[in-house]
């Protein structure tokens, strides 16, 4: 399809953002292996950490067709204000309890995302959801799995769900800032919107943290951490960054 | 001070239990599940290891990444160990055959040469035999 200006910069954006959510989270993840609480688990966040790396690959690729650079350009060397990630990926790993939820609710909303790009209009992008499906079903599985467990294992661990929880909240509706291209995407039937994703992802969690004996913040108290879709971040995005590129730009004209 | 073989866990210096002994309490560590792989639908589970998990349906989630990750899967079964009884190995004697009693096992069977005999006979072509010799021939 050809796309005009405006199109084409609506486009990147979108894609910019999704896969940028994965590399960041993925990276984010990765920096749990070796640390995980058994090693069965150590094994599986970290391939599901990887997952969220490859998918972040791909789309860097499409991207790359539309006239950007390489992916491994793309991931290892752009300034921070480059980014178009939302703040809930880049807070650093703290405890497992932040990063289970984290996941868990980064999880859905990919899920879901995904969903609706099943027929985008954007074939490549299409492709990919469909490829992904069974992927990001697993890693759906593994938080749910995870968040009911410790939700309601025993008060310690129920208590740190919570506060994990309401710590990551605001910073998840972060993931469904609405794009100043929203029209155009809705109008190529790119994707239907921010508004509509964050519904149907409100739908899915409530039942399943509701199993889980936890509690969503009282919608007065939500407030929405913007900023990350434009390119303001947190404090701990730039120092990540330059850890994650360290090796490449070594060398960038290495082969691998 | 209880010791591991974790140096995370000997940095947490719990006290050593009251006997003096150093171990782990009970469910300080999760139970295991042992893990059963089957690749194709109706092929035969096959037992593959264990896992820890917290609970039946924790043990498939991490049981799909040990042990389905790099090989063709199509279902997996998890069973608590403690539900699995076992024969003992003090009784493993129960699985050992008198040499004369050898007639009991298929292979004491002779029987090819009639089945040829009554093939040539009858005119029935040996299809393995073809096989074979299309094999040499390749």
């Amino acid at each position: 399809m050809q796309y005009n200006e405006t199109e084409l910069k609506a486009v990147k954006e979108f894609l910019y953002k999704i896969a940028d959510d994965q590399l960041i989270i993925g990276h984010r993840n990765s920096e749990w292996t070796g640390l995980g609480p058994l090693v069965e688990e150590d094994i599986a966040f970290s391939s599901i950490a990887q997952d969220k790396i490859g998918q972040a690959q791909h789309i860097y690729e499409i991207l790359h067709t539309l006239g950007e650079a390489d992916a491994d350009t793309i991931a290892f060397t752009r300034n921070a204000a480059d980014f178009k990630s939302c703040h809930l990926v880049e807070y650093p790993i703290g405890e497992y309890d932040f990063s289970l939820m984290r996941n868990f609710l980064f999880n859905h909303a990919e899920k879901i995302r995904f969903e609706m790009l099943a027929d985008t209009s954007l074939e490549q992008l299409a492709k990919l959801a469909k490829k992904y499906r069974g992927e990001i079903k697993y890693h759906t599985m593994h938080s749910d799995t995870w968040i009911t467990q410790l939700g309601r294992a025993n008060e310690e661990s129920h208590a740190r769900m919570q506060t994990a929880l309401n710590e990551t909240f605001n910073l998840a509706l972060g993931i469904f800032e609405e794009s100043e291209f929203a029209g155009n995407l809705k109008e190529l039937n790119i994707f239907e919107g921010e508004s509509a994703l964050q519904n149907r992802w409100l739908e899915a969690i409530t039942p399943l943290l509701e199993k889980a004996s936890l509690v969503i913040p009282e919608r007065s108290a939500w407030q929405p951490v913007y900023g990350g879709r434009k390119g303001y971040h947190t404090e701990y995005l730039e120092p990540m960054l330059e850890e994650m590129g360290e090796v490449f730009r070594l060398d960038p004209k290495a082969e691998w | 001070m209880k010791k591991s073989i974790d140096p995370r866990i000997n940095r947490l210096e719990l006290p050593a239990n009251e006997d003096g002994k150093e171990v782990l309490d009970e469910l300080e560590q999760w139970e295991t599940y042992e893990v059963f792989h089957q690749k194709k639908r109706g092929d035969q589970h096959v037992h593959v290891g264990i896992v820890h998990a917290a609970s039946a349906e924790m043990a498939l989630l991490l049981a799909k990444e040990q042990y389905a990750r790099r090989r063709q899967t199509s279902n997996l079964w998890v069973v608590k160990t403690r539900d699995v009884t076992a024969t003992s190995y003090d009784d493993s004697d129960i699985f050992e055959t008198t040499p004369e009693k050898t007639y009991r096992e298929a292979s004491d069977y002779y029987c090819m040469d009639r089945i040829r005999k009554y093939q040539q006979e009858h005119g029935i072509k040996d299809r393995k035999e073809d096989r074979r010799k299309k094999k040499e021939s390749a």
